[in-house]
């Protein structure tokens, strides 16, 4: 017979326990922070690199896996999140440094970079691997150590998924326990990691509920509302490119991205070109009684029926029982008001689209306020039109904190398709009782120590070009007594070897090129391949 | 000092134990343990100590340690003690435990004492039974207990004051990382068994040298005698790895582990026994009595604390601590260089050394005035016992760093700057 552990006092669910145990990972975590804050910004890019590229290169894998796990999404558009919140994400804050201090000799000022510490980082079912690397990274750029609290329906991709990052992250040198993932997430446990003093900052994305409790738990937090954004098409757009964008971002994984469109207002004068042009790029129109069919499938007396996130359009349409062509991208319904009494102007994260014509334009903006006094304040709206003065008009009027302009909203407001930083973390601000309203990138996760002057002129400011920052690098490794020393000891001085074997014995011009190219797939894939 | 505490200490000397209560006055540790929680002691008169002497790793989990505290009060809803005759859940599940964990693929069996004294007794009678002769060979300065033939196997110093050392030749002990004295002790395969402590701690942890133990081992092997780890100090993740011997590639025949194995608030003592020695299980089960001796809430409060050691973020954090509290040390070390002479160190089991025959003492008084609370090594008092938690925070840690770097430079002064004719003991 085997000897088998077999508990027979199971304490596992008593808040002494829960507490323990998010004590003893979050400390492991604020050792590996001590030692990360050692390291200067060389090693710390190569981290960062490295990560990235294994990230990468496991995009499909996890693209796939999530599906499988969750059901929710397209591999396809899923692979591509993946990539893009890897080498893309790192390239595009290449050029931030969030680990020398900054001397500005104008002001008589020198900023330290001073990284949060502890980062508790709550991911969503919906994105999850997406999030997992653009948290990860963003943590590594700033020298912040993470702990992962996946959602349980995506468990187990995130796990597997944090483990080979920390792996990485581990290998190209980073302190060991800088990524953690919490393998048995329940909502007890994730309070108290919450509420622990020794998290430093929590990030959270995921349902209100979630992020409320994170605003609750009494530590910081960057916590970030639903989204339902309006989309106002203008008689002055191209009305034919616009219907083009929506439908792409309304398909773009089946409208699992927050950022995606949830209503279309247009006015009269627009209506039936509008129509027309939807039809065009895949939607189908949907009768009333596709619509009513629709709106009972989608929303429960409780709220939306998740077994239809991310579901493809002909599924849905399926489960309704009318059938459409199967190259159909998206459902749109046409709804005659907004507000509590319309489900279909809530927020839906599969690819139907409620569709409504305003009188005038004072109305469609009226109407635009009103999808998202119901839901998504202050997160993303979206609008298409020539003339910058119902731009402007529409940009005053509506509580979101990016309005995309002729483009699509899905990947224009994550920051993919415009210039907007990109993020799977949309802060939504005051107008969403959040405490940031821009994309969240990492200089969210760095406070400054700012050294400052006395402003009299007569005051000389020092000279910090030449000052030793103390980068002490990692620890030396400690004698074990009685067993050979190691031997590399740790504390050989950091050298440039480090960061160009961490990006897998590339050289430089081979990584340009491997970033030009992956930059080219995703650009096509985005806008053409959709 | 209050007169409260003042008070306390007349009584203590009354009635419990008037020479030890004495002594730490002699020595300036008016320490009496108040309240007490984490790594934290607070003396009855409120002043707070980050424990580094944790009795030997009893503590190694911290005082009061809130999921021990919680599995110990669950349980106490179920069991007590235990028939200590009959076949026993709590017993027989924690024997599985520690033979899934074990040093070696042949433990097979788990015998219980209620501390590590019985539990080394236990071990010795194993090893005659199995063998069938009667020497044990141990290391001049060991340290195994107290009881009956743990204490001949250890230094005279706690033996002959009770006239119980060994009169008759049974008990060898040789000089530590001398393997020719092991082999000139064991040749005559009259030998039952070898006890080794993996790190010696009351000798003051001196590193075995590469290759030592592991050539115990062998020598125990070649000459039939059994090789006995004393597991109780460098047990339960303090190296590193859950046991000590593991480390060094040393699979012991039978290991003990206690102390810190009842995580502070249930004695036990076990006797983890390789299938070739449990012999006596088998012919008279009956041959070892222990009423006390695992008691059943001391095993459920054990199987949370190899279940807690073995977490990876804690194993994790026992390598970062030792590397953290190295290099701090030593940048001491290098302040106070004629003084502060020596680091000893396998994971947090560690030993400072200094240079003054006496020298742990007046550090040991110092850490204590400035928040420390670190014991000399009494077999070798120019060793201080340094002992961090494996749970250890990193603040705690820098705490500890800043106090002992102000307590050794004021010993150094005490001892070096003002003449080394002061001594403090």
């Amino acid at each position: 017979m085997e000897p088998e552990i077999r508990t027979l006092v199971e304490i596992g669910d008593s808040m002494a326990a829960l507490q323990s145990r998010a004590d003893i990972v979050l400390e492991r975590a604020r050792w590996a922070s001590s030692i990360f804050q050692r390291l200067d910004r060389d090693q710390t890019m190569a981290i960062v690199d490295h990560v990235a590229k294994v990230a990468h290169a496991n995009a499909d894998k996890y693209a796939k896996w999530a599906v499988e796990e969750t059901g929710f999404g397209v591999v396809e558009h899923k692979k591509l999140k993946n990539e893009l919140t890897t080498v893309p994400l790192v390239d595009y804050y290449r050029d931030q440094d969030f680990v020398n201090a900054q001397i500005d000799p104008g002001r008589k000022i020198v900023r330290i970079p001073r990284p949060a510490g502890v980062i508790l980082a709550l991911t969503p079912s919906t994105n999850p691997i997406a999030t997992v690397n653009f948290k990860v990274l963003m943590a590594l750029m700033t020298r912040n150590t993470i702990v992962v609290s996946p959602h349980p329906a995506a468990r187990e991709c995130c796990i597997d998924a944090v483990l080979t990052l920390a792996d990485a992250a581990v290998a190209a040198g980073a302190p060991n326990g800088c990524i953690q993932v919490i393998e048995d997430p329940s909502i007890p446990l994730i309070e108290e990691f919450m509420g622990s003093p020794k998290t430093s900052l929590i990030l959270a994305t995921g349902g209100t509920a979630m992020v409320r409790s994170a605003y609750s738990s009494s530590n910081p937090a960057i916590g970030v509302g639903p989204g339902n954004a309006p989309v106002f098409v203008h008689t002055s757009a191209d009305i034919n490119k616009a219907a083009q964008r929506i439908v792409d971002s309304k398909s773009f994984d089946n409208s699992i991205l927050c950022t995606n469109e949830s209503v279309l207002i247009t006015l009269p004068e627009a209506d039936s070109k509008l129509r027309q042009a939807l039809k065009q790029s895949g939607a189908h129109l949907c009768s009333d009684e596709e619509t009513e069919r629709l709106r009972r499938l989608l929303f429960h007396a409780n709220g939306f029926n998740v077994a239809c996130i991310g579901r493809d359009a002909t599924w849905i349409a399926n489960e309704c029982g009318f059938r459409v062509p199967s190259k159909t991208k998206i459902l749109v319904t046409p709804i005659l008001q907004i507000g509590v009494e319309e489900r279909l102007s809530r927020e839906k994260l599969c690819p139907v689209l409620a569709y409504h014509v305003a009188n005038n334009q004072k109305q469609a903006l009226a109407q635009a306020r009103a999808v998202l006094r119901l839901s998504g304040a202050g997160h993303s709206a979206a609008v298409h039109t020539m003339d910058e003065q119902v731009a402007i008009d529409y940009a005053h009027a509506v509580e979101a904190y990016r309005v995309v302009v002729n483009a699509p909203c899905s990947q224009g407001a994550s920051g993919f398709e415009t210039h907007l930083a990109p993020t799977f973390t949309i802060g939504t601000g005051y107008f969403g009782r959040s405490s940031v309203g821009e994309n969240i990138g990492p200089q969210h996760l760095v406070h400054w120590t700012q050294m400052a002057y006395n402003s009299d002129v007569s005051a000389t400011f020092g000279d910090y070009s030449a000052v030793n920052h103390r980068f002490e690098g990692p620890l030396p490794e400690a004698p074990s007594g009685g067993l050979p020393e190691p031997a590399a000891r740790k504390s050989a001085p950091p050298s440039v070897n480090l960061s160009q074997s961490s990006v897998g014995g590339l050289d430089a011009t081979a990584r340009a090129e491997l970033r030009k190219l992956i930059a080219q797939e995703i650009r096509d894939a985005l806008k053409g391949g959709l | 000092m209050s007169e409260a505490k003042q008070e306390f200490l007349e009584r203590s000397k009354e009635f419990w134990n008037p020479g030890k209560t004495q002594d730490w006055q002699d020595m300036g540790v008016d320490l009496v343990i108040d309240r007490r929680e984490r790594y934290y002691l607070f003396d009855m008169d409120g002043r707070r100590l980050i424990d580094l002497h944790l009795n030997g790793g009893t503590y190694n989990l911290g005082h009061r340690n809130v999921e021990l505290v919680e599995v110990l009060k669950a349980a106490t809803a179920r069991f007590d003690m235990g028939n200590h005759h009959f076949p026993a859940l709590a017993r027989t599940a924690l024997a599985e435990a520690l033979i899934v964990s074990a040093p070696s693929p042949r433990m097979k069996y788990v015998a219980y004492g209620s501390g590590g004294g019985e539990a080394i007794d236990i071990a010795l009678k194993t090893a005659r039974h199995a063998t069938k002769k009667r020497k044990i060979v141990s290391i001049i300065k060991a340290y195994h207990g107290h009881t009956g033939l743990a204490v001949k196997a250890g230094d005279e110093r706690f033996s002959k004051l009770f006239l119980s050392e060994d009169t008759d030749g049974e008990f060898i002990q040789v000089p530590f990382n001398d393997l020719n004295a092991i082999e000139d002790a064991v040749r005559g395969r009259d030998v039952a068994a070898v006890i080794m402590e993996t790190i010696p701690a009351t000798y003051g942890f001196p590193m075995p040298e590469v290759g030592y133990l592991p050539a115990v081992k062998k020598l125990c092997e070649r000459y039939d005698a059994l090789y006995i780890a004393d597991e109780v100090q460098t047990g339960l993740m303090r190296t590193g790895d859950l046991w000590g011997v593991t480390r060094y590639g040393v699979e012991p025949d039978i290991m003990v582990t206690a102390k810190g194995i009842g995580g502070g608030l249930y004695p036990l003592g076990c006797v983890v026994i390789g299938e070739h020695c449990g012999g006596w299980l088998h012919e008279d089960g009956f041959g070892h009595i222990s009423t006390g001796g695992g008691a059943e809430l001391g095993c459920i409060v054990a199987m949370k604390v190899l279940e807690m050691v073995q977490r990876p973020a804690v194993r994790a954090n026992v390598r970062t601590i030792s590397d953290y509290l190295r290099s701090g040390l030593e940048s001491i070390m290098d302040q106070y260089p004629d003084f502060f002479i020596g680091i000893r160190q396998h994971g947090l089991v560690m030993g400072l050394e200094f240079n003054h025959e006496q020298g742990a003492k007046p550090v040991m008084r110092h850490l204590y005035e400035n928040g420390v609370w670190a014991i000399f090594s009494t077999l070798d008092a120019r060793v201080l016992q340094f002992k961090p938690g494996i749970l250890l925070s990193q603040a705690d840690c820098e705490e500890v760093l800043r106090r002992v770097e102000i307590g050794i430079g004021l010993a150094r002064n005490e001892v070096m700057g003002t003449g080394s004719r002061r001594r403090s003991a």
